[in-house]
């Protein structure tokens, strides 16, 4: 790129031609104030004028956000003029949102409230009237609360960028102007897969998760058996809450935090992933040997099934009929930890520690309960743990590091821990099914060719004993869509495809910690590019370092089987662990 | 897609044909819809959003941008008020509260009987002769709060009869 | 089919000579011509032509007279118009009724309908030729060209006035010649911020792209505003041949006519003139074999006023709601789909053919120093002469006001003008001799616009004009940026609250504080000049504010309540009149008999009074006052 000369305050800087003044000058060590844009350009439209400066070339001030520098320019952050107009952007928007800052959720990584604070947001300036506000809390997984939306259209983007899918729109105009699903319909009306995407990038508590620790502290106050299980992402980010670098693991610390918290047991979800490869391995090996419906495509993430649900009904045969890890793990629990236990199943409360606003709604589905049992109770996110851990006086990084409890599931594989990363469910499929095509391990046990950590479609040709098994791995519906269509006109040359809802997988779910660079000083500043292979690449250390790497080889597995399960795919297992998919109406179905 | 006719679905994907080879056709449809269909309610939009790709978010949005969609249906009557600049100066707000008060709606509603819709526009290009108001497309130049009782009268009329 | 430059010359003389005829009577017969624009539309002209059609059938003399409709007169205020060549007789406010007068007196007995023609207000003296008009003495027509004189649903008349001559010589030049002339004739943008179409031309003639595209704004937002409807009514041909000058000068192949669906009529006259000119080859694949190539396109706005707003009309094109998008990237270098593309308001466009035909210096030869040419305006409100003039950049508001409109009616004071539409300012009387152009308008606080000019008198609130604006700016704002969308909102919260009595002084500040903001933090031009009537009226009229505020009084009685309607008991000669028409039931006969009056009159209760005004308009005493 061409370098320029331009001015800031006064110095000469050079910086790359075709930046815009805000990128120009954060490089120059100059962070202004900003508040609609987001990650490079994703969500670009100079709507809420916070970042306004003083630019030669210009008449008035300029949006740095999206007004580019030029040769020459000289720019003034502070002048008086650029520090009052920005302050009154922010009076202005102050003076139609819901300031009930402390029982905000959002609060501590809202942008608003910050640049509120930054620029020395006046109390009650420009007091009037405020728009008809709605509040949304009936879907399991999000909170919609237009009382403090400031319509920067972050979210429509990414719910067009992840998914193609364009829940969130804009809708009205002028001061009636809100940002919701079409209509004004709640999420649960609408077509949405409850990913939570939008709520990662939402700058203030518009879009939020919809809370369950209150659903927890309940079941305690019942005095329930509240059983605790963390999934494999979770691990790889929880630390960012407490001050560590993204992609620093924090599982001892967290299993300790969740003992604290009260828990009868803490377990990990990657049992459970370990007993979903063998599930789901069992039925690929079956389709591609019996003749199955194929493309088998997995269906541990609910982000993803809601999307097929939604839009294509046609191809349901295609899921594997496997639950999704920690609802089969809930599901055990309930059956077999109870019974060894001697719990009546009624008084076991599952809460499942996810990276994921889905997971909350999939909980609540019919085909997940036994014998109308629920086989999780509760889902909180990472960002729902964190908010517990801090409340409860702990200091997270003082916390000694623990093992999960120990019996009965206590155990996981290498395997189960990449669960959390696109490709990750795929590879631990490989390392099983090969052991059982061949009877042997893979050597190398990883299957490299199937990782990632971003969007996008990958596929890989497998040569198991001369059978080629051709699989592909999508993440975010916008990839996954390009493969399902292949199905759907019947030139798919897969045999089995892994579809994880959000774009990287789990390690960018919906719940995980806000990547917020401002909040994020000590983080380099491209670190919206790099998160997602940090966390997963957290991931992958875990499974280098596990002892046992591959499902099949872990030990309490296999003891489930011999003692309760009987065999993968049996009658019990199709009991508890496998599931059904029905299509459902929503916008823009494919009929 | 519970409540449209079968013709109904026929119509709009019709007029969704109609702008095949079109870049970017959605206003031109949504216009004809309106047009020809009277109004653009979400299931009509959900064929829209099948037929062109366009989420129906997205449709919502433009139909709810632009004051000429409408979701719900107009009365058979639409009272279209100016209240432009040259309008208002000579006294467009007494014509529309004398609609008002006789139809006994506000701008932007519909009678319950379906008949009349007051609609307040935007200057429609006829100041020479304000305050104009048009109903159904027939311009009424230089109109008073004192014509509105006739003018209501004629339509009450007709509307009766037709 | 005309294809070649010899077959467009052979046209063009047929066709003018068939108009010259016409006009000059020459071809031996008699031609009425009725004005078919929207007002006169309204006014039943159609009805009226269909009147004389029957009317001449009857007395034999169909085959001697020829009934069209063309474009607005101008005048809408008088319509409906009749005229008649080639005695070049003028008749306004003609009725049904008249026709059979018009034929049997004029047509075939020779005599001018006398009481039919216009009176001129100021003298009384009767007029019978439209020229002799004090309304069209001023004026000069060059965007107007050809309006209300051809039928503007036949191309062949459009030829006969000079219609693509302007091409015909723009094909012979190269394509920077042509911006170059463009250039020359000091041409600026008719639609409101009056950049120099030249240049505009020469950063897409630039601009890099496989495809270009030109976007005429026939949008017209501006309340008040009609002189773009009126062109398109009256000669579309001109638009589509300033279209295809500046597709040709940049490189462009295809143009959309971005037009309000409010707008009927000249929808319909556009299509039918891009249908004749497809039919005849004017438009289509290698014009007149120069090798340029060129379709038109129609696409309606949806009733958004921001869609006037160049980069809001092209998402609205591009099938998204009207939100204005950030610039830079200009659309001359990232527009329609991305593509360089160049939007020109109608007027624009219509004045290009005139530049090409006659020559930018003969477009260049009036107008002020850096205004050149002609501007249209939009006269309209407390003004005699309501209607679309013509008038050379420089003339003085004086003039517009009183010696084109006529003064002001009805005796009363004049107070101001506004122009520039809701992004503009009103100006007082120390202004009326100042001479109307792009800058001088912007340095004395208000601005051209699109050309709206509506005069207010004493009758007018100040405030409630500025409030007017403000609601109308807060209706239509898109809602995208913050300060137009809450800003806009807060200041007509304070407007409203100054004309229902309740303000404060502190709310005086708060409105410029919050102007200032409006104006320098908006995105787009609608929210940067909002604030523009509230910082006029704020400057010429705050004894008007302070009035409302201190003394709860609203100096002109407009502001409901803030006024009441009382009853003269002098005047009152209790005939009842009043009390049977109000809807509030609240006029009631008292005991008091005024000297000389036989029955006793009657009085207002002010506290069940609702204002609607239905009274004052009853009493033909004059008894009823606004206090
Ligand atoms: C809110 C707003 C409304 C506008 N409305 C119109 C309009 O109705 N017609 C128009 O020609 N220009 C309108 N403009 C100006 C256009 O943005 C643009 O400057 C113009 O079409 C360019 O053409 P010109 O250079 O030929 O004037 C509007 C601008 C704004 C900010
Ligand atoms: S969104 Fe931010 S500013 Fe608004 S209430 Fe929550 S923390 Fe406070
Ligand atoms: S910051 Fe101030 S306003 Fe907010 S909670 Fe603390 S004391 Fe209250
Ligand atoms: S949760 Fe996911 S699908 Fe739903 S609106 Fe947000 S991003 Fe879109
Ligand atoms: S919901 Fe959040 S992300 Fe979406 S527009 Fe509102 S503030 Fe922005
Ligand atoms: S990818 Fe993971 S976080 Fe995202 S929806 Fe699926 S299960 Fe949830
Ligand atoms: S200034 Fe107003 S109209 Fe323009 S972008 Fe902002 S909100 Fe929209
Ligand atoms: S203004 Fe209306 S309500 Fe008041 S007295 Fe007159 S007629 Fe009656
Ligand atoms: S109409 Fe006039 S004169 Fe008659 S009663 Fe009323 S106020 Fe008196
Ligand atoms: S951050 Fe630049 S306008 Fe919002
Ligand atoms: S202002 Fe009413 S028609 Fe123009
Ligand atoms: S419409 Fe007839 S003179 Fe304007």
């Amino acid at each position: 790129m061409a370098k320029i000369n331009i001015k800031i305050e006064g110095i000469p800087y050079q910086v790359e031609a075709g930046q815009t003044i805000l990128e120009a000058a954060k490089a120059c060590g100059y962070e202004i104030p900003s508040l609609c844009t987001y990650n490079h350009g994703e969500c670009n439209v100079g709507s809420c004028r916070v970042c306004l400066v003083e630019a030669t070339g210009a008449r008035g001030l300029v949006a740095s956000c999206v007004y580019p520098v030029a040769e020459g320019m000289e720019i003034r952050i502070g002048s008086p003029a650029a520090v009052e107009a920005r302050r009154h952007s922010v009076e202005l928007l102050l003076s139609n949102h819901n300031k009930n800052c402390q029982q905000c959720e959002k609060n501590g990584h809202c942008e608003l409230l910050y640049v509120a604070q930054l620029t020395g947001a006046r109390d009650d300036a420009f007091a009037g009237a405020h728009s008809e506000t709605y509040l949304d809390k009936v879907a399991p997984g999000l909170v919609r609360d237009t009382s403090k939306c400031i319509l920067c259209g972050r979210c429509v983007e990414r719910c067009k960028n992840a998914h193609g899918l364009g829940i969130l729109g804009f809708e009205n105009r002028g001061f009636n102007t809100i940002v919701s699903p079409a209509e004004n319909r709640g999420f649960a009306d609408s077509p949405c897969i409850q990913c939570g995407q939008c709520v990662n990038v939402c700058p203030t508590g518009a879009l939020m998760e919809h809370s369950e620790i209150d659903k927890v502290d309940a079941a305690f106050k019942a005095g329930k058996h509240v059983i605790a299980q963390a999934a494999p992402a979770v691990r790889a980010a929880l630390g960012e809450e407490f001050g560590y670098p993204i992609g620093t693991p924090v599982t001892g610390k967290m299993a300790a935090a969740m003992r604290r918290l009260g828990f009868e047991r803490v377990y990990d979800v990657n049992f459970g992933a370990d007993l979903t490869i063998m599930e789901e391995g069992t039925e690929l090996l079956k389709r591609l040997t019996e003749g199955g419906v194929l493309p088998m495509i997995t269906s541990c993430s609910p982000g993803w099934v809601n999307y097929a649900e939604y839009n294509y009904g046609d191809l349901l045969p295609h899921l594997s009929s496997c639950k999704s890890p920690h609802q089969m793990q809930g599901a055990i629990i309930k059956a077999w930890w109870a019974k060894q236990n001697n719990i009546d199943p009624k008084d076991v409360f599952v809460v499942s520690v996810m990276p994921c606003t889905a997971k909350k709604f999939e909980k609540e589905r019919e085909q997940e309960k036994v014998d109308g049992i629920p086989d999780v109770d509760a889902v909180i996110t990472t960002r729902e743990l964190a908010r517990m851990i801090k409340r409860s006086g702990m200091l997270f990084n003082r916390l000694p590091d623990e093992p999960w409890d120990q019996d009965i599931m206590g155990d996981y594989s290498g395997a189960g821990v990449i669960f959390g990363v696109t490709g990750g469910v795929m590879e631990a499929a490989l390392r099983t099914v090969y052991f059982k095509l061949t009877g042997k391990e893979h050597d190398p046990i990883e299957f490299t060719a199937v990782r990632g950590h971003d969007a996008g479609i990958r596929e890989a040709s497998i040569d198991i004993n001369g059978t080629v098994v051709n699989v592909a791995i999508a993440s975010g519906m916008k990839s996954a869509k390009v493969l399902l269509d292949e199905i759907r006109e019947g030139t798919s040359k897969y045999q089995f495809i892994e579809i994880m809802g959000c774009p990287g997988g789990c390690i960018n779910g919906g719940g995980q910690p806000y990547v917020r660079p401002v909040f994020l000083p000590n983080e380099a500043d491209d670190i919206l590019d790099t998160y997602k292979e940090k966390r997963a690449q957290a991931l992958y250390t875990e499974d280098e370092r596990q002892v046992v790497r591959q499902s099949h080889n872990n030990p309490q597995i296999v003891e489930l089987y011999e003692k309760f399960l009987g065999e993968p795919n049996g009658h019990l297992s199709h009991k508890l662990l496998h599931t059904s998919y029905a299509a459902r109406e929503g916008f823009n179905a494919v009929k | 897609m519970g409540g449209l006719k079968a013709e109904a679905v026929a119509q709009i994907k019709e007029i969704c044909g109609r702008y095949k080879d079109e870049n970017t056709p959605l206003m031109m449809i949504l216009s004809d819809i309106q047009n020809e269909y009277g109004y653009i309610p979400l299931e009509v939009q959900e064929i829209v959003s099948q037929e062109t790709g366009i989420s129906v978010a997205e449709i919502y949005g433009v139909v709810t941008f632009y004051s000429f969609f409408s979701l719900t249906p107009k009365g058979k009557y639409v009272i279209g008020c100016c209240l432009g600049t040259a309008c208002y100066v000579k006294g467009a707000q007494n014509v529309i509260d004398k609609f008002s008060e006789i139809l006994k709606i506000k701008p932007g509603e519909t009678t319950a009987d379906g008949m009349f819709t007051l609609d307040a526009l935007r200057c429609i290009g006829a100041c020479g002769i304000a305050p104009a108001v048009t109903i159904n497309g027939t311009v009424y130049p230089k109109m008073s709060a004192g014509k509105v009782p006739e003018v209501v009268a004629h339509y009450v009329k007709e509307g009766a009869t037709a | 089919m005309i294809n070649t430059i010899d077959k467009l010359n052979e046209n063009i003389a047929a066709r003018t000579k068939d108009l010259q005829d016409k006009l000059s009577g020459a071809d031996g017969k008699r031609h009425i011509v009725l004005c078919g624009g929207t007002g006169c539309l309204s006014n039943h002209s159609k009805e009226i032509s269909e009147k004389f059609r029957e009317v001449l059938a009857d007395r034999g003399v169909a085959d001697k007279v020829t009934v069209n409709l063309v474009g607005c007169f101008g005048f809408c205020s008088q319509g409906p118009f009749v005229k008649i060549y080639p005695e070049d007789t003028l008749y306004r406010l003609v009725k049904i009724e008249d026709v059979e007068e018009i034929v049997d007196t004029d047509i075939c007995g020779g005599t001018v309908v006398d009481r039919l023609l216009y009176v001129e207000p100021a003298t009384g003296e009767k007029v019978s030729k439209q020229d002799d008009i004090n309304f069209y003495k001023k004026q000069r027509r060059v965007a107007l060209h050809g309006c209300g004189v051809i039928n503007p649903e036949d191309i062949n008349e459009a030829l006969g006035m000079g219609a693509f001559q302007g091409l015909k010589r723009a094909l012979s030049m190269s394509r920077q010649e042509v911006i170059d002339e463009v250039l020359a004739s000091g041409i600026r943008g008719r639609g409101g911020a009056g950049f120099p179409s030249g240049r505009k031309w020469q950063f897409a003639y630039n601009s890099q792209g496989d495809e270009k595209y030109v976007v005429c704004n026939g949008d017209e937002g501006d309340p008040g505003a009609f002189m773009d409807r009126s062109i398109l009514e009256g000669n579309p041909l001109a638009v589509i041949e300033g279209m295809m000058i500046a597709g040709y000068a940049i490189g462009a192949s295809n143009g959309y006519f971005y037009v309000r669906a409010e707008y009927p009529i000249a929808v319909n006259r556009l299509r039918i003139a891009i249908k004749q000119a497809k039919e005849l080859g004017l438009l289509g694949e290698n014009i007149l074999g120069s090798g340029f190539s060129f379709d038109c396109h129609l696409r309606l706005g949806a009733g958004a006023f921001v869609c006037g707003e160049e980069t809001a009309l092209l998402n609205s094109i591009e099938g998204k709601r009207g939100m204005p998008r950030p610039r830079p990237p200009f659309p001359a270098v990232k527009g329609l789909w991305g593509k360089p593309t160049i939007i020109n308001n109608v007027e624009t466009l219509a004045c290009v053919p005139y530049i090409l035909r006659e020559g930018a210096e003969k477009f260049a030869s009036v107008g002020t120093e850096k205004s050149k040419g002609t501007k249209v305006f939009a006269l309209g409100g407390k003004v005699n002469n309501v209607g679309l003039v013509e008038v050379p950049m420089g003339t003085t508001l004086r003039e517009l006001i009183y010696d084109i409109g006529g003064g002001i009616p009805g005796g009363k004071k004049f107070k101001a003008i506004q122009t520039g539409g809701p992004s503009g300012g009103c100006l007082t009387e120390e202004f009326l001799d100042e001479p109307i152009d792009f800058d001088n308008l912007v340095a004395k606080g208000s601005m051209m616009g699109s050309g709206g000019a509506i005069v207010m008198d004493e009758d007018n609130c100040m405030v409630d004009v500025a409030k007017f604006y403000m609601e109308f700016i807060c209706d239509e704002s898109c809602g995208k940026c913050t300060p137009c969308r809450i800003g806009t909102k807060r200041m007509l919260e304070i407007l409203t609250r100054i004309t229902e009595g309740k303000g404060t002084m502190q709310d005086l500040e708060d409105l410029e504080d919050l102007s200032k903001t409006v104006k320098t933090n908006s995105l787009c031009a609608l929210g940067q000049t909002a604030s523009n009537p509230i910082t006029s009226t704020l400057s010429h009229f705050r004894d008007e504010y302070i009035a409302h505020i201190v003394d709860k009084k609203c100096p002109a009685h407009v502001c409901k309540s803030m006024m009441q309607y009382v009853i003269d008991k002098e005047k009152c000669i209790g005939c009842g009149m009043c009390a049977k028409g109000c809807p509030a039931g609240c006029i009631t006969r008292t005991d008091y008999i005024a000297p000389g009056h036989k029955l006793a009159s009657f009085e207002i209760d002010a506290a069940k009074c609702v204002k609607c005004g239905a009274c004052i308009s009853t009493c033909k005493k004059d008894a009823i006052e606004k206090r």
